[in-house]
C-alpha cells in the first residue's frame, strides 16, 4: 500500500500541490487523471523521491518510504528516455541488472518481457532507431523488468495505437493481479475507465475525488434512465416525477426522482407495448470527470 | 530457460527481496556500459587508430631519420693528401681518389657532391672544396673548426628541438586524452538528464554510485589509450633501434601515465559535476568551459614557457598542470628525486577534495530539470 498524505510543492511561490493525498493498493490498478498542469507528473515524481516535497509524505505499508524500499517501484518517466545508442535488449537487462539480476536472468527476463509487449522482433535495434510506439513498449518494459512491488508509471498508453494499448494494459492488470500496487496517469478517459479498479481525480494542485471506480460512479449517478419500447414514449412527458431529455418515438432518455418512480415507469411502459430495452444510465468517467474539477 | 535459474523462485509475490548488488558490483556495471557504449562508437574507435599510427609513425620516422644519418652521409670525394682533414667526421660517405684531377672528375658525373683537393687560395686551410653547382651546407658545417665542449649536465642540455617536440608531445597527449575522455563524460552525463534516464538509474542505485561508475569507465578508457599510445612508443622505439632516446624518455612516461592516472580522475569528476548542472546538451559549453580552459592551459604553457624553468617548476606542482610538467622537467634533468613524489601527493590531495566538491555538486543539480543550476545552489544543495 503507497500512501501519499498531505503533499504540499511550491515552485517559486506558485503552489502547484496542495495537500495532496491518496492511497494506491496492492493488486489493484488505479488511474490518475487531470488536465494538463494538473500536477499529475509532479504528484509521481514526489511519490517515486525523485522530486523533493515542500510538505507531506509519502508512505509504503505505514512506513516513510526509504532508499531500499523505492529499488522495489517501477518507474516510467513522463519524457521518455532511455539511452538512444544502446540495443534494446541490452539495455533491459542492463537495468535488471542494476537492480541485481545476474548476468543470464537479466538477459532473459529482457528478451521475455520484450517478446511480450510485442518488441521480439526488435531486440538488437539501437533504441533511436524505434518508433516512437516502440520506444513507449521499450520504456514500459524498462519499468517493469525488475518485477517491482509498486509501479508508477506516467502516462503508458499515450502514443500507443489501439493494439499496443491492449497488449500494455493486460501487462499492468497482469501485475496487479500478481500484487503489485499500480498507479497510472492518462489523459485517455476511456482506457482509464475500462482498465482501473481505482481512481484519483486531480484538478489545479488538489485532489477532487479519490476512491474505488464503482464507488465514484455511485456518487455521481443521478437516476437517469433510457427507455426503447415499441409503443410511443410521449406518455412519459405525463408522469410525474419524471423529465424527459430526449425524446424520439419509441425513444426516451429521463430522469427519474427516484428508483421507486423509475420502477413505476417501467411497468408502465411494458404495459403499453413490447420494451427493447430499460436502463440506467451510469455517468461515464469523463462526464464525472467535468463535473468534478468544475 | 527456466531452469538454468534455480537461484530464484519466480514467485509473483510482491514482497520478494531480492539482496541489492554491492556498491562495488554496481559501479562495475555502470563503468562497463560507459566502456562497451564508447567502444562501440566508430568515431572513437577511428580517432583511437589515428592516433596510434600517428605515434607509430612519428617514432619510426625518427628512427629512419636517425639511421639515415649515420649510413649514407654526404658523399665526399679525397685524396691522400686531403684525407686527414675529413678524418674522425661522422655523416660522411668518404670515397678515395688517386690524383686531384680523378677527385674533380667524381664531382662532375655526380657520383659524390664534393672533392677536397690540395692547395687552397686561403693559408688557413690547405685545401679547397670543389663542387658542382650547390655548396652542401652540412659539409661545410662539419668542416668548420669547433672548439671543445665538456658537458657537465647532458640531459639539462638537451637540444632545443627535441626539448619542444618532447614538451610538445606530453602537452598534446594530455589535451587529447583529457578533452577527449572529459567531454564524453560531460555529454554522457547530460544524455542521461536529457532523456530522463537517469531518474530511472537513481531508482535503482545511489547517485554516487552511479558518478563513481562513470568517473571509472571513462578513467578505464583514457588509461588505456595513453597506455596504448606509450606501449607503441616504447615498442616502435626499440624495434628502430631508439634504445637511447628509450632511457631517457621511459621513466618521464611512466610518470606521465600515473600524473595522468590521478588528474583525470580530477578533471573527470569536474566535467560530471559541471554537466550535471545544465539539462541539455546545447548548454554544456556553459559549465564546461572553465575546465576545458584548465586543460589547455598546461598545453599552451608547456609549448611557450618550455625553457623557463622558473613556470615549469610552477606547473610541475599545480595539479592540472602536473601530468605535463613534472615528466617535462624529469625529461630535462630539472627535477631531484623527491619532486615528482611531492607534486603526486599534492595531486592526490586536490583528487581527494574535487572528487567531494563534484560529487556534492552531481547530487544537487542531477534532478534538476530545466534551467542551469546556479553554482551556489548545487554547492548548497
Amino acid at each position: 500500500m503507497l500512501q501519499l498524505d498531505g503533499i504540499t510543492k511550491s515552485y517559486g511561490g506558485r503552489r502547484v500541490l496542495d495537500e495532496v493525498g491518496f492511497t494506491v493498493a496492492p493488486g489493484r490498478l488505479t488511474g490518475f487523471v487531470g488536465g494538463n498542469g494538473a500536477g499529475k507528473t509532479t504528484t509521481m515524481r514526489i511519490a517515486l523521491g525523485v522530486l523533493g516535497k515542500d510538505a507531506g509524505s509519502v508512505e509504503l505499508n505505514g512506513s516513510p518510504v526509504t532508499t531500499a524500499d523505492r529499488r522495489r517501484f517501477g518507474y516510467m518517466p513522463e519524457e521518455r528516455g532511455l539511452y538512444p545508442k544502446m540495443k534494446v535488449a541490452e539495455h533491459i537487462a542492463y537495468l535488471a541488472r542494476l537492480h541485481g539480476f545476474g548476468k543470464a536472468e537479466a538477459n532473459q527476463k529482457a528478451t521475455a518481457l520484450l517478446e511480450r509487449l510485442g518488441l521480439g522482433e526488435r531486440l538488437g535495434d539501437l533504441v533511436e532507431t524505434l518508433s516512437l510506439g516502440n520506444q513507449q513498449r521499450a520504456q514500459i518494459a524498462a519499468s517493469l523488468v525488475h518485477e517491482p512491488d509498486v509501479l508508477i508509471l506516467d502516462e503508458p498508453f499515450s502514443g500507443l495505437d489501439p493494439l499496443a494499448v491492449d497488449v500494455v494494459a493486460g501487462v499492468l492488470q497482469e501485475k496487479a493481479a500478481a500484487g503489485a500496487a499500480v498507479l497510472f496517469s492518462s489523459h485517455q478517459l476511456d482506457v482509464v475507465e475500462r482498465l482501473c479498479d481505482d481512481l484519483v481525480i486531480i484538478a489545479g494542485g488538489t485532489i477532487r475525488a479519490a476512491g474505488t471506480r464503482d464507488d465514484l460512479r455511485a456518487q455521481h449517478a443521478t437516476h437517469r434512465y433510457e427507455l426503447v419500447s415499441r409503443a410511443d414514449a410521449g406518455w412519459l412527458r405525463e408522469e410525474p416525477g419524471v423529465t424527459v431529455l430526449d425524446f424520439d418515438g419509441g425513444y426516451a432518455l429521463f430522469d427519474a426522482a427516484d428508483d421507486t418512480i423509475a420502477q413505476r415507469v417501467l411497468r408502465g411502459a411494458v404495459e403499453r407495448g413490447d420494451v427493447a430495452s430499460f436502463s440506467p444510465q451510469r455517468p461515464t468517467l469523463a462526464e464525472i470527470f467535468k463535473e468534478v474539477i468544475q | 530457460m527456466s531452469t538454468s535459474t534455480p537461484t530464484r523462485t519466480p514467485s509473483p509475490a510482491p514482497t520478494t527481496a531480492r539482496p541489492a548488488p554491492s556498491e562495488l558490483q554496481s559501479i562495475w556495471l555502470v563503468a562497463e556500459r560507459e566502456i562497451g557504449s564508447k567502444l562501440r562508437s566508430k568515431a572513437f574507435v577511428i580517432s583511437t587508430a589515428i592516433l596510434v599510427l600517428a605515434a607509430l609513425a612519428s617514432v619510426v620516422w625518427g628512427g629512419f631519420a636517425a639511421n639515415n644519418a649515420s649510413d649514407s652521409g654526404t658523399p665526399v670525394a679525397v685524396t691522400s693528401q686531403t684525407e686527414s682533414a675529413v678524418s674522425g667526421l661522422e655523416g660522411l660517405d668518404v670515397t678515395v681518389a688517386d690524383s686531384d684531377d680523378a677527385a674533380r672528375a667524381l664531382v662532375e658525373d655526380g657520383t659524390v657532391d664534393a672533392a677536397l683537393v690540395s692547395g687552397s687560395s686561403d693559408a688557413a686551410f690547405d685545401y679547397t672544396v670543389v663542387v658542382k653547382d650547390s655548396v652542401p651546407s652540412t659539409l661545410l658545417q662539419k668542416l668548420s673548426e669547433t672548439p671543445p665542449v665538456d658537458m657537465i649536465d647532458p640531459g639539462a642540455g638537451a637540444a632545443d628541438a627535441l626539448r619542444y617536440l618532447i614538451a610538445l608531445g606530453f602537452g598534446l597527449v594530455f589535451l587529447i586524452a583529457a578533452s577527449t575522455f572529459g567531454g564524453t563524460i560531460a555529454q554522457s552525463v547530460v544524455e542521461e538528464k536529457q532523456t530522463r534516464v537517469v531518474e530511472i538509474l537513481i531508482s535503482a542505485i545511489p547517485v554516487r554510485v552511479l558518478l563513481a561508475g562513470k568517473v571509472l569507465g571513462n578513467t578505464i578508457l583514457a588509461m588505456a589509450q595513453i597506455v596504448l599510445l606509450a606501449a607503441v612508443a616504447v615498442v616502435g622505439l626499440a624495434v628502430t633501434g631508439q634504445a637511447g632516446v628509450l632511457d631517457t624518455l621511459g621513466a618521464p612516461i611512466a610518470w606521465f601515465a600515473i600524473f595522468f592516472l590521478f588528474g583525470f580522475v580530477l578533471l573527470a569528476s569536474l566535467f560530471a559535476a559541471a554537466a550535471a548542472m545544465v539539462s541539455r546538451q546545447e548548454d554544456i559549453g556553459a559549465t564546461t568551459t572553465p575546465i576545458t580552459m584548465l586543460i589547455m592551459a598546461p598545453y599552451f604553457l608547456v609549448i611557450f614557457f618550455n625553457d623557463n624553468p622558473v613556470v615549469l617548476t610552477i606547473m610541475s606542482y599545480v595539479p592540472f598542470s602536473a601530468p605535463v610538467g613534472m615528466p617535462l622537467r624529469m625529461y630535462l634533468g630539472d627535477a631531484q628525486w623527491w619532486e615528482p613524489v611531492l607534486s603526486l601527493i599534492v595531486l592526490l590531495v586536490s583528487c581527494v577534495l574535487a572528487i567531494g566538491v563534484a560529487s556534492r555538486i552531481y547530487r544537487n543539480s542531477l534532478l534538476r530539470m530545466g534551467a542551469r543550476v546556479k553554482l551556489v545552489e548545487a554547492l548548497k544543495g
